[in-house]
């Protein structure tokens, strides 16, 4: 292929994972936007997304399509389930202090990562995805000095990929009508502002929190379980998506779902772009150096504002 | 030694748009004790903060004791001889009284001999192993003003030192303070009686600037800074 | 002669008879629990006792491993010249990273360290030429002797460890309880009280971190040493976590909780594994439970309610 195809699949692929990490990313953002914690634990809550929709995917034996979208519903509302329940249990008692939460969640990887290497087993396992054709994309070319499209061999996308990027939006815009025009969205807002005032206004400060964590994990969730039929589900997937949704987060600002959404078109895009071209090792080491850059000399991010 | 121990040229602070202290131009003799005094958001602790380092200035200069040290950072200005309590009281809960009033001993080149002279002056030698963070409010106070006695400083300043102490307290504060030789003090302070009965000069600031200055008869003459204060004297 | 310095000296007393009391299967844990003691004492003096939760000492321990075992290797170096090259790898490391990461505080610090440990962990799998990678090489025994004295028998390996041990354990000891450590409390506890006290924090938390980094160095090379093996997973992430887990249950800011952490924790790993591969499992279950109901660890706890003078 030439470098204009090339790149330009690249592209697609950095575009797809751009959509889970928004998705993911964005998962951290409002825990740490709403709650002031850093989740160390986010990836595993991910993982356990793709685990859990690769069971469902198989004991229900059916049609893909169908085990596909029951997984969809069901995965994250589980996966919700055991973080909120985390929070209540874990969480709450040691009063989010911030260095104590880092502890717990750190704690709380090992128990899921390893509980899941336990029952789950140590191989990659995949799931059949619910739709998969492929769509042959155009390049342009000169021919007698006209322009005209030719289907470069090897220039594909499928389609159960540009699914994923549109549901991947389609979530995130109904996130960001929750957040703006829920009475709910509304409530997490005003905790995250100023949870000693919500609490004097009646606002069930804990269980706001306990519902935002399960949140945040949830939607993680939901990013596994729209990649599973891409890669596959294996018990240390969550270590960079964790370490991705890190960087997406630093650099977008945290608690800005605008940011959130540019840094992880930036990331996943370049990401794709660097892997396609340079060696992976190469791309992960400069992002994580980038990453490191970014947070010494500008804290508050691209977008983020300066906390006091 | 020079007359004036500190003094400020033009000092402003501007955040976003707001002007927090404007053009301070401000003269502390050696060893006189001066009352800063003026209404909520006047700017008082914005413009001590600005002397000590720990607000930067947007615009202006500080001399402390023939020194320029507009640009030296907090550390170094405590470390010339400048004692700094909060408005809000900060101590090392964790560590005991004795360690507290240590650290800051330790820094200035006092000893053990300095420590125990210290809590002995402030009232709390039998309190020495206690956690600090076991104190009551008003204790820590004393403690933190203890601190900065035990750096023997040039400049003691204190960021309205008697907020939350009791009626006692204050009449040992006040007897405190009237006992330190050699010592400059700076007091924001609204506890008008500890202002007419400790200060020898006092600074009224208003809407960041420079309202009046004088001695306490003045002050209390003073129509302007009466207007300023809606004519309420805090007791 | 004070009540910590004794206990100390009674500590490596101890340690020095237990060899041969011990039956070798222990003497051998012992051994490695105590390099494992001086990569958590280090640990603890960054996170114990100056309040800096870093999760890029893997980094300083690989630097210390590697500059030791890569000089051995590949350019012949002999034993202390290439323990020399190991303690500056990791103090230059430590000082570069350091400079950077204390640009900032709290989880930013730990993200950036965590970032820095990562770069280094896939720095070392990138140069896999040299590194082997994640499988890692075994230095010749031959090599492995100082003056005579092979290091690869089970004694010249226990008393290497503590040896090294104890002089780690006294220079720690001495540095908290001078001027200087006292500072670094002092900045944990209340940072903003400290600068008000003259104190120069950002130099104090520096020189903290480099003396922890150039320590974690000189545990990853005393591994390699006695072990005789190096390999990138020493530089991975989970490795800046285990010290933390051991400073943690044992007590942070103690002198020898980072030795009881290290030692019940690998004994609780030990005893494990006989059920489950996932040892991990045990440690996040042991990081969760000491983070709900004993955040103060063992000798913490100890410390707190009755024996005061417990350094």
């Amino acid at each position: 292929m030439d470098f204009g195809p090339h790149l330009m699949l690249a592209m697609l692929e950095g575009a797809v994972t751009a959509a889970i990490l928004a998705l993911t990313a964005m998962g951290l953002s409002v825990v740490f936007g709403v709650m002031r914690v850093v989740n160390v634990a986010h990836g595993e809550f991910y993982m356990l997304g793709a685990v859990i929709a690769w069971y469902i995917a198989t004991t229900l034996g059916t049609h893909p399509a169908l085990g596909f979208v029951a997984a969809l519903l069901i995965a994250p509302v589980l996966v919700g389930a055991l973080a909120a329940t985390a929070d209540r249990l874990i969480l709450q008692h040691i009063n989010y202090d911030p260095e104590r939460t880092i502890v717990a969640t750190i704690g709380l990887l090992f128990i899921i990562q390893q509980g899941t290497l336990m029952t789950f087993g140590p191989d990659a396992r995949p799931v059949v995805p619910p739709f998969n054709s492929r769509i042959p994309l155009p390049w342009v070319e000169w021919v007698d000095d006209k322009m005209a499209f030719y289907y470069p061999w090897g220039l594909s996308i499928t389609s159960y990929k540009l699914f994923v990027i549109a549901a991947a939006a389609a979530i995130l815009i109904a996130l960001w009508l929750f957040m703006t025009r829920t009475r709910a969205g509304l409530i997490m807002r005003a905790t995250q502002q100023d949870s000693q005032m919500a609490q004097a206004f009646g606002i069930p400060v804990s269980r706001v929190y306990a519902l935002v964590f399960g949140l945040g994990a949830a939607l993680a969730a939901m990013g596994a379980v729209l990649v599973v039929p891409i890669q596959q589900a294996h018990y240390l997937m969550g270590a960079d998506p964790l370490l991705l949704s890190f960087i997406v987060v630093i650099i977008g600002g945290l608690g800005s779902l605008p940011g959130t959404v540019i840094a992880a078109l930036l990331i996943g895009l370049s990401d794709g772009i660097i892997s396609v071209f340079f060696s992976p090792t190469v791309a992960k080491i400069t992002a994580t150096l980038a990453v490191a850059m970014v947070l010494v000399f500008r804290p508050q991010g691209l977008l983020g504002k300066k906390a006091h | 030694m020079a007359a004036v121990i500190l003094q400020t040229w033009g000092l402003t602070k501007t955040y976003a748009g707001v002007q927090a202290n404007t053009d301070i131009d401000f003269t502390l003799p050696r060893g006189q004790i001066r009352a800063l005094i003026g209404p909520n958001g006047a700017g008082k602790s914005t413009f001590v903060g600005m002397l000590c380092g720990r607000i930067e200035a947007t615009r202006g200069s500080v001399m402390f004791d023939g020194q320029d040290i507009s640009h030296l950072p907090a550390h170094k200005r405590i470390a010339l001889g400048i004692a700094y309590t909060f408005q809000i009281t900060s101590v090392f809960g964790g560590l005991s009284v004795h360690e507290n009033v240590a650290l800051a001993a330790r820094r200035a080149g006092g000893n053990e001999a300095t420590v125990a002279g210290v809590l002995a002056r402030v009232g709390l030698s039998d309190r020495a192993d206690q956690s600090a963070a076991d104190l009551s409010y008003g204790h820590q106070r004393i403690l933190e003003i203890g601190m900065g006695l035990a750096q023997s400083p040039r400049l003691f300043i204190l960021d309205e030192p008697t907020q939350g102490l009791a009626e006692s307290e204050v009449a040992e504060f006040k007897a405190l303070i009237r006992s330190l030789k050699d010592t400059t003090i700076l007091l924001i302070e609204h506890n008008m009686s500890v202002v007419m009965e400790t200060a020898e000069y006092i600074t009224v600031l208003n809407h960041g600037a420079v309202l009046a200055e004088g001695t306490p008869d003045e002050i209390r003459a003073n129509s302007h800074v009466q207007a300023a204060y809606l004519g309420t004297e805090d007791a | 002669m004070d009540r910590a310095l004794v206990l100390h000296l009674g500590v490596i007393a101890a340690l020095a008879l237990a060899y041969a009391v011990l039956p070798a299967y222990h003497a051998g844990n012992l051994a490695r629990i105590m390099v494992l003691a001086i990569y958590a004492m280090a640990y603890n003096l960054a996170f114990g006792y100056t309040g800096l939760l870093s999760l890029g000492h893997a980094l300083f321990f690989g630097a210390g491993m590697y500059g030791l075992s890569l000089s051995m290797q590949h350019l012949g170096t002999p034993v202390l010249p290439a323990f020399a090259i190991a303690l500056i790898s990791a103090a230059i490391v430590t000082a570069v990273v350091g400079a950077l990461a204390l640009r900032t505080k709290g989880v930013a610090f730990m993200i950036v360290t965590l970032m820095f440990a990562q770069a280094g962990y896939l720095t070392a799998l990138y140069f896999s030429t040299w590194t082997r990678g994640e499988e890692g090489f075994v230095l010749p025994q031959a090599m492995r002797q100082i003056a005579g004295i092979d290091l690869t028998t089970a004694m010249g390996r226990y008393y290497a460890a503590l040896v090294l041990f104890a002089a780690t354990l006294l220079l720690i000891g001495h540095i908290v309880r001078s001027p200087f450590g006292r500072s670094l409390v002092a900045i944990r506890e209340n940072e903003a009280r400290a600068t008000m006290l003259g104190y120069d924090v950002q130099r104090l938390k520096w020189q903290a971190l480099v003396i922890s980094g150039t320590i974690s160095g000189l545990a990853g090379a005393t591994f390699a040493l006695l072990f005789g093996y190096a390999g990138a997973g020493f530089a991975a992430v989970p490795y800046s976590i285990l010290p933390l887990l051991y400073v943690l249950l044992g007590g942070a800011g103690t002198t020898l909780g980072p030795l009881v952490g290290a030692a019940f924790m690998i004994y609780l790993f030990d005893l494990s594994s006989d059920i489950t591969d996932a040892y991990m499992l045990i440690a996040g279950v042991v990081l969760v439970l000491l983070t709900m109901f004993l955040p103060q660890g063992i000798l913490g706890t100890l410390r707190a309610r009755s024996v005061r003078w417990l350094p």
